[in-house]
């Protein structure tokens, strides 16, 4: 009998809700004993954790729940106690309580603090003056958008760490004229060495940011001209309207100094190998932690310290055993990447260099005295090897015999990335969330069968992204390993993908299913083959879909022009494009729905839908609603559907722009484009996004300075927020790239395919949709672009054509041979309106009337 | 055995089936490209409740001739009226021909 135990739960206060104290709650959340803990959690800023790598983020859309990685709900759901906005004041260790600002007194058994850092200001003259600022949080950020939009217009960052350099691009999208003030003779001194500082230094100054190095700022005073002054060491002069400080973190070790905790000489609360501080129920994790006389002051190392604690706490040993600090990012657009021993420190290491002036590339390679590992990297201006680099570093692997073939630039041949197969086990893919090659293996064989599926089983790819590519290959790798032939073909009767398929019918010219299965494919075709095929003719050439070659392939839902319902009959869309639509066509509406005995409702793309319209009635209510001046809605095809817009600056005391006449532009232009999927539109005002663009395949979002175009958004069963792409666009460029994205698209999705998905698939992501389609890297974009204009000049309303033709007619009638209709069509009233009987009240129904 | 005519051959577009009404029964018919070769069902499909395999779209699998229905996917093979994907499931089917460019069905 062993009801009546008592269950003793541990109570662990985490001090914090910064990246760190949030994933140390999660990984306590997903560990076996998680019911063994009760837990509390503190955070000083107002909101919950929230992505503060991305920080820069929030000025380009200006909404922190994008950042956010914590949500109140799910804490709740999870039994987390929140203290928001309320800072632990004091620890009283022999009590075991903690006492916050707010005046609550809360006991622990266990107390983890994870206070972080912040922003170490240099003690100069003038460091408090208006418009002084730090780059930290959400609100620091407020302060400085605040300042730039009021009159601010010149800004200075004083510190050119990898830091600063975000700091101030943010400055420069904010339309300050910015400089960047560094006390060291290059930028990142940390990370790159003088020959790669000097071109970073190089490309930035290109992009308008002007650098100032070795300088060493004395005070802060009046200017002139601005509101400030910089009086540098040398004698000279800076003004500016704006300071930012970004010279480095500090941790924020004062409450655990206050309670007599251990802390090292310069600041950094001590710890052991499992965290734990010299109470040992006490741990402290994250940029507030000392091991072995350093601070990371990066993410990655904190969630590693976040495990080992967590590990700890439940009884297993993960020690922590120090970082790799090595890092890849993009700044202002250049690419720059540090491995490990940068700076080729070690005694008797020795170098490659790779310089191309032309290109702006730099490269170095260090490699161990005796030639076999490497030791080091830095990449500027291109950072792709990175990936292979680290992972030569990390794990040791012996360098190829002409080891200067990792960095230059290949020759036509393969000079051999590394392969997959080279990697332990054990080689860590993903940093930020530390999984390794092993942990993909295992979430391959446990049924993940996509980059995809492997993202969000082990969260692997979702931090920075940088190893993307990398895990692409391990999942593609283990796939083929387990003897998944990872097999594209389309199907058994054509042996090709459906890019293909479509480069095939695009390059050849082919118009026909026949002329392709003659061509190119075998037998007489699957419902799998004939559709896609049905869609890439239609994407390339845009003919009448019932054409008596083009009947067969469709499925239903094109053959007859309608939605097949659950009971064989159709629903009816006319397109209302922008979801504006006059009195007197609504009044049609009306009618036709209560001629036809038609279900109506409203549809989530702002257009009216018709329900329960049989075969036979379909081409009468057309000839009525086309008679009335409206189109065929194509809300059956894999095609484009809606753009939904909000009312906008016409009408709205907010809107910024007129939304609802851009939507109406984009719908009338794209209307009828098939594509591997259907493809959805909305465009917003403003900012407030009441269209909720940011859910759709392309959505607009107006700005002060023109329009913001966010892609691959997605609502339905996996929903995923729009990648904003680019911001502040004339129309023209709107639709020049929406244009060139559409059909790239077209040509390189697979079957079914929505835009989330096929970017989530994509390597590079958004960095290398963006080459293609901004850059033109492959060359292609004004192919694209006479692809959709032959697309757009050949629409036709499909219904108009249909009623046209008594040759098609024929078909719209439920039997070929009698102008009966379907006797086992019944329908009862709900509310109002007609719906399908139950099948109960069917058989009731129809006992009846026998 | 009485045969029936039901439409002229070219009323149905190669590669696609209509719905004929024979003795109050509904019957898919489908033509096959290229063979003419003409193959008749129920119309009705046990997965979804609904009178409309004949608006389904032919595939071949394997060396099977099938219609797949519009609702939910399930395989019919359009000589044995088998499910392929459900072997306890199968519809009837019904002998056709064409005589004089007319399609002929086998009434039951």
């Amino acid at each position: 009998m062993s009801l009546a135990t008592t269950i003793s739960t541990t109570k662990v206060v985490v001090v914090g809700n910064g990246m760190v104290g949030h994933q140390f709650i999660e990984s306590l959340l997903a560990s076996e004993n998680t019911d063994q803990f009760e837990i509390h959690t503190f955070s000083e800023e107002p909101r919950l954790a929230y992505d503060r790598v991305h920080l820069s983020e929030y000025f380009v859309n200006r909404n922190a729940d994008d950042l956010s990685l914590a949500d109140p709900q799910s804490y709740a759901t999870a039994g987390v106690k929140v203290y928001l906005h309320d800072r632990v004041e004091s620890i009283d260790r022999g009590a075991k309580t903690v006492t916050s600002t707010k005046g609550l007194t809360v006991s622990y058994d266990k107390l983890v603090l994870a206070t972080g850092s912040y922003p170490f200001v240099p003690p100069i003259t003038g460091n408090d003056r208006q418009n002084c600022f730090v780059y930290r949080t959400i609100e620091d950020l407020e302060d400085i958008t605040q300042a730039a939009t009021s009159g601010a217009k010149k800004g200075v960052v004083i510190g050119g760490g990898l830091l600063g350099l975000e700091a101030a691009k943010a400055l420069k999208d904010l339309g300050l004229e910015t400089h960047v003030v560094e006390f060291a003779p290059r930028l990142m001194a940390v990370q790159v060495d003088d020959d790669g500082g000097a071109l970073l230094k190089k490309k930035i100054e290109e992009l308008g940011v002007s650098v100032h190095l070795s300088k060493a700022t004395n005070c802060i005073t009046d200017g002139e001209a601005s509101i400030h002054k910089l009086e540098f060491a040398d004698g000279t002069e800076l003004e500016t309207d704006l300071v930012l400080f970004s010279a480095g973190i500090r941790p924020q070790d004062a409450l655990a100094r206050d309670s007599e905790l251990d802390v090292g000489p310069r600041g950094g609360i001590m710890i052991n190998d499992h965290c734990q501080t010299s109470d040992k129920d006490v741990y402290a994790i994250g940029e507030c932690a000392l091991w072995q006389e350093r601070i990371f002051g990066l993410v990655a190392p904190g969630y590693a310290m976040a495990k080992t604690a967590v590990a700890h706490l439940v009884g297993n040993e993960v020690p922590f055993s120090g970082a790799d600090m090595s890092t890849k990012l993009k700044l202002m657009g250049v690419d720059v990447a540090s491995i490990g021993d940068a700076h080729a420190a070690t005694p008797g290491a020795q170098c490659y260099t790779y310089k191309n002036d032309p290109n702006g590339v730099y490269k170095k390679l260090v490699v161990s005295p005796d030639g076999k590992h490497v030791i080091g990297a830095v990449l500027v201006g291109d950072a792709e090897e990175y990936g292979t680099l680290l992972q030569y570093c990390l794990n040791s692997i012996a360098l190829p015999a002409s080891p200067e073939s990792l960095i230059l630039p290949s020759m036509g041949e393969d000079v051999g990335g590394l392969g997959v197969d080279a990697l332990p086990e054990t080689a860590q893919i993903c940093s930020c969330h530390d999984v390794s090659k092993g942990d993909i293996s295992a979430s391959v064989k446990s049924g993940c069968c996509s980059v995809g599926d492997v993202k969000s089983d082990t969260k692997a790819g979702t931090g920075c992204g940088g190893c993307v590519p990398l895990m692409t290959s391990v999942v593609n790798h283990e796939l083929e390993a387990l003897g998944v032939e990872v097999n594209r073909d389309i199907c058994e009767h054509f042996p090709y993908t459906r890019q293909e398929i479509y480069h095939l019918i695009r390059v050849e010219g082919i118009k026909t299913f026949s002329e392709m299965l003659e061509k190119y494919g075998q037998g007489q075709g699957c419902e799998i083959c004939k559709p896609a095929i049905g869609s890439i003719l239609a994407s390339c050439w845009n003919e009448y879909v019932l054409k008596d070659q083009h009947v067969g392939l469709q499925d239903t839902n094109d053959a007859y022009l309608g939605n097949i319902q659950k009971d064989g009959t159709y629903s009816v869309v006319p397109r209302v494009a922008g979801g504006e639509i006059t009195p007197e066509k609504l009044i049609i509406l009306g009618e036709v729905a209560r001629d036809f005995n038609l279900y109506t409702k409203i549809t989530g793309g702002q257009r009216v839908d018709l329900f329960g319209a049989r075969l036979h009635q379909l081409p009468d209510i057309w000839r009525r609603l086309v008679a009335a001046g409206f189109e065929t809605g194509q809300a059956y095809g894999k095609s484009v559907r809606t753009v939904k817009s909000c009312v906008g600056s016409t009408w709205c005391r907010y809107g910024v722009d007129d939304s609802v006449g851009l939507a109406i532009d984009i719908e009338n232009r794209y209307k009828g484009v098939r594509a591997p999927h259907k493809i959805k539109f909305a465009v917003s005002g403003c900012t407030r996004e009441c269209a909720e663009a940011q859910s759709k395949d392309f959505g607009v979002i107006a700005t002060e300075n023109g329009w913001n175009l966010y892609v691959c958004g997605n609502g339905g069963m996996k929903p995923r927020h729009g990648d904003l792409f680019a911001t502040d666009l004339d129309r023209e460029t709107l639709i020049q790239y929406i244009d060139r994205l559409m059909m790239f698209y077209i040509r390189t999705a697979d079957r079914l395919q929505r835009t989330s998905v096929w970017m989530e698939n994509m390597e590079g992501g958004l960095d290398y949709l963006r080459e293609v389609i901004i850059d033109d890297s492959l060359g292609i974009v004004n192919e694209l672009e006479k692809e959709m204009l032959l697309n757009i000049e050949n629409y036709q309303c499909e219904w108009a054509t249909t009623i046209e033709d008594p040759e098609k007619l024929k078909r719209f009638s439920h039997f070929i041979n009698s102008p009966d209709s379907d006797e086992n069509l019944v329908y009862v009233s709900e509310r109002g309106q007609p719906r399908p009987a139950t099948v109960d009240e069917r058989a009731h129904l129809i006992a009846k009337a026998g | 055995m009485t045969w029936i005519k039901v439409c002229a051959l070219d009323d149905i577009v190669p590669n696609s089936g209509v719905c004929a009404k024979i003795n109050e029964q509904q019957v898919a018919v489908f033509r096959e490209a290229e063979s003419d070769q003409i193959y008749a069902i129920g119309n009705y499909d046990p997965f979804s409740d609904a009178n409309v395999l004949s608006r389904g779209l032919m595939a071949q699998l394997d060396d099977q001739v099938t219609v797949a229905s519009p609702m939910y996917k399930q395989h019919f093979n359009l000589q044995t009226g088998q499910c392929l994907e459900d072997e306890t499931v199968s519809i009837p089917v019904y002998k056709t021909q064409v005589i004089d460019n007319m399609v002929v069905l086998e009434a039951k």
